[in-house]
């Protein structure tokens, strides 16, 4: 502690490291949230159903409160809409419909009404009649530490016999 | 700063980055709000350095007492008589240098 260089490096590293200790425990935090989402989709309307690759256009009708996933310590919580069936080949075919960013906890309850942002197509033919689940996945991120990740699976679901 | 002087500015830095880390930690967590446990923190960063950088009076209560000048010509420091030194030869030798026989002798 003998000159000016040393105290400021002292005063620097000590800051950055007490810093790092703060930011995990507010992290750490996080741990006592206990989250009781909620959702619901409804689909409205089959818009389309081609028969070249299979691609269906649907209306969705979304309602969901993810008010209890924030926390002092989120920064966004990013959600999207995914149709899951299973095929033939495929015992898991994931296809992404909607996604969306909630920046804070006040637009946390929403009620959309929309046609699906990304085409649901199939790899094939398989998608006449075909039974799926609707699931609403959602990343809560943090400001500092770990990402956490959940979904609520919706199912009974079913798509018409003939294309239209 | 004199040594007193020294501990003390250590002492200062330790207790007042925890403290300030401790209150900035508790304010944002009441408060649920990350940004102003931040702004608390760095605030307090700053303040502990104003405190213990600079070169302040009372980190110099106690100043060592140097050896006056005149004092210090009266005794000199003795000089050891070297045997096959060539010419005026080196104050300091290494342990390395020239043999550790000569070292010890």
């Amino acid at each position: 502690m003998h000159s000016f260089g040393y105290r400021a490096n002292a005063l620097l590293t000590l800051s950055v490291t007490i810093l790092a200790i703060i930011c995990g425990i507010a992290s750490f935090s996080d741990t006592f949230n206990s989250p009781s989402p909620s959702a619901s989709i409804q689909v409205l309307n089959v818009n389309r159903f081609q028969k070249l690759d299979d691609e269906v256009s649907l209306t969705l009708n979304i309602t969901a409160d993810l008010q209890s996933l924030f926390t002092w310590n989120t920064k966004q919580v990013f959600v999207f809409v995914a149709a899951e069936y299973e095929t033939l080949k495929n015992s898991l075919n994931q296809v992404s419909l909607w996604d969306g960013i909630i920046p804070s906890q006040e637009h946390a309850k929403f009620w959309i009404r929309t046609t699906n942002k990304y085409r649901f197509t199939d790899q094939g033919s398989n998608l006449r009649g075909k039974e799926f689940n609707l699931t609403l996945h959602w990343h809560v991120m943090p400001k500092t530490g770990k990402m956490i990740a959940d979904k609520i699976v919706l199912t009974g679901y079913v798509l018409p016999q003939e294309y239209r | 700063m004199d040594w007193q002087g020294q501990k003390l500015a250590e002492h200062l830095l330790q207790i007042f980055l925890i403290a300030f880390a401790i209150t900035a930690f508790i304010v944002g967590y009441s408060l649920a709000s990350f940004q102003l446990m931040l702004a608390v923190y760095a605030g307090g960063v700053v303040l502990t350095s104003l405190m213990i950088i600079p070169n302040w009076p009372w980190f110099n209560k106690h100043p060592l007492k140097w050896l006056e000048p005149g004092e210090a010509e009266k005794y000199p420091k003795p000089v050891k008589e070297k045997e096959g030194a060539a010419g005026g030869g080196t104050k300091k030798k290494g342990w390395a240098q020239d043999g550790f026989r000569e070292y010890f002798r």
